[in-house]
């Protein structure tokens, strides 16, 4: 990585003048690179106006990598063009699956933590890696169910994962949080085991309750700012770990820009504090 | 998708994939322990809300007209029909107007699939190739044989049709763009071309003599034989307007000048 990484931004086409305006030192976005695989038009124009002043990670939602099936060529070809066209800084994605048997559901959908699942999703990774020529990041994902046939705990299967690709881990702080409360455990246990060393961008975000119901279920909603709690955990995990790009996810009731550069600041300082050990 | 397993993971996904789609169905032993988790609606809602949204944002003509709640109730009959095939939901509903055609509670507004067709050559023409329109020096200099026996290829952003049974184009205009209703309309044949000259999508009315002369080019017929089917359309069609309406609106592409030598026949 050429460009030294602090506090970044989920970029939606509503802040794309705002983005290019603005000169925040080590400022970068992220997008969902699902939003711009066209042949051409507006969509790659502004992309790459923006990558012309700040870097970019692509966060894909579409590799559906958790899914017993490789990932669509056509999907992985789209994706290596953009790369090769954007240089994106970060190329992550999900330890989830979308796609399956020709139908893409728009969502991250969860299944059983098995040996076979590992040994399914580890080739998909390989396979995205090697596509790309370049090493990516996985995230954890949100739970909302209980799932019985869990062979694996999540920390050990991401880190087995990694061990087998050489991918990295992004870390949802946000996703923790959701997870532990609605499944019942300890997010700063979780944080605390969560294996540093192989963090290659952190997510922050908002949450809701679910709308029926209430506080009992939180949904990882990214339409809210990030919730206090989450900055807790976050400065916790900064102090033991050291800093990594750390991302404000929003993508729905979209805030001025300011008021997300605003919390991209509060990330930064995070960074910068001085207890932060060097990366 | 490709060899895709049948062990337990793809037993899983099938389950799961099958009780997201149909609530009121009895879930496979797979997932029935999850399917009858309250937080299980998470996902459904997920999945239906990110479809559906993608529809109204597909659709926004066809969502002004019928309204948002009629609009979604129709877009969810759909996403039952027709999940996404692929992650870049811009491309979603590519169907959609078809649908529409055959939906009963819109046979009371028999217009709407072909506002339907219009958003969606907006979303094909802002997502098009990028490429330079023709300059009309290219063919300005050309002596009539010479122009009749020219190839030109419609821009690849360009999009075009002729409605004959009402005034689409003006009906889908003002929807696109939120312009108030309370003009009158004039209820006549009409016909549509969305252009992408550079970043913006554009839209100009074009009569049948106009839209038969860009489906020929686009079949890869001379500008003479384009000429005689715009003529076909429209007994009164005004060729040399009609190409610098053409040309003006970049409906035309860059190319080499391909002139098919065999033919003689005269455009103008």
């Amino acid at each position: 990585m050429t460009t030294v990484l602090t506090a970044g931004l989920g970029l939606k086409p509503q802040h794309y003048d705002a983005a290019l305006a603005c000169p925040a030192a080590g400022l970068w976005f992220e997008v969902h690179p699902e939003n711009y695989m066209v042949a051409g038009g507006p969509r790659l124009a502004w992309l790459e106006a923006i990558r012309s002043i700040h870097a970019i990670s692509l966060h894909g939602v579409g590799l559906s990598l958790a899914a017993d099936a490789e990932p669509d060529p056509a999907h992985l070809a789209r994706l290596a063009v953009l790369a090769r066209r954007i240089e994106p800084v970060l190329v992550s994605e999900h330890l989830a699956w979308s796609a399956w048997r020709g139908a893409y559901h728009p969502d991250l959908l969860p299944f059983p933590r098995t040996s076979e699942a590992l040994a399914r999703i580890a080739d998909n990774v390989s396979r995205t890696q090697d596509a790309l020529q370049r090493r990516i990041a996985i995230e954890n994902p949100s739970h909302y169910l209980r799932i019985d046939g869990h062979a694996w705990d999540e920390i050990d299967f991401l880190t087995e994962l990694a061990r087998r690709t050489g991918c990295g881990l992004l870390l949802d702080v946000n996703n923790i949080y959701v997870s532990a409360r609605n499944l019942g455990y300890s997010a700063d246990a979780y944080l605390d085991a969560f294996p540093g060393e192989r963090v290659m961008e952190i997510h922050l975000a908002g949450h809701a309750p679910d709308s029926s119901l209430g506080d009992a279920l939180l949904v990882d909603s990214h339409d809210a700012p990030v919730a206090a709690e989450v900055w807790i955990l976050y400065e916790r995990l900064i102090r033991r770990i050291g800093p990594r790009p750390t991302l404000i996810e929003r993508d729905d009731n979209l805030p001025e820009f300011t008021t997300l550069l605003a919390e991209r600041e509060r990330a930064d300082a995070v960074l910068r504090a001085p207890l932060a050990k060097a990366a | 998708m490709h060899s895709p397993n049948c062990g337990a993971l793809a037993r899983f996904q099938d389950a799961f994939a099958q009780a997201l789609r149909a609530p009121e169905a009895r879930p496979a032993a797979e997932i029935a322990a999850l399917a009858a988790q309250p937080a299980f609606a998470v996902y459904r809602n997920t999945v239906m809300k990110g479809c559906i949204d993608a529809l109204q944002a597909n659709y926004p003509a066809v969502a002004r007209l019928v309204g948002a709640e009629w609009f979604r109730a129709a877009a969810a009959v759909y996403v039952h029909e027709a999940l996404p095939a692929e992650p870049t939901l811009l491309r979603y509903g590519a169907t959609f107007a078809d649908f529409l055609e055959r939906f009963e509670p819109a046979a009371e507004l028999p217009y709407l699939p072909c506002i339907a067709r219009l958003d969606r050559f907006w979303t094909e023409a802002h997502a098009a190739t990028d490429h330079d329109a023709l300059d009309p020096a290219a063919v300005a200099g050309l002596a009539p044989e010479a122009l009749a026996a020219t190839v030109l290829r419609p821009h690849p952003a360009a999009r075009w049709a002729w409605f004959p049974d009402g005034p689409i184009y003006t009906i889908w205009s003002r929807n696109r763009i939120d312009e108030p209703f309370d003009a009158d309309i004039n209820w006549r044949p009409e016909g549509a071309l969305l252009v992408r000259p550079r970043d913006a999508v554009e839209w100009i009315e074009l009569d049948s003599a106009g839209c038969a002369f860009l489906d020929a080019c686009a079949a890869g017929r001379t500008l003479g034989e384009a000429a005689q089917a715009a003529l076909q359309a429209q007994g009164d069609a005004d060729l040399v307007p009609l190409l610098a309406t053409l040309l003006k609106a970049a409906a035309l592409g860059k190319s080499e000048i391909q002139q098919q030598p065999s033919l003689t026949e005269q455009l103008i």
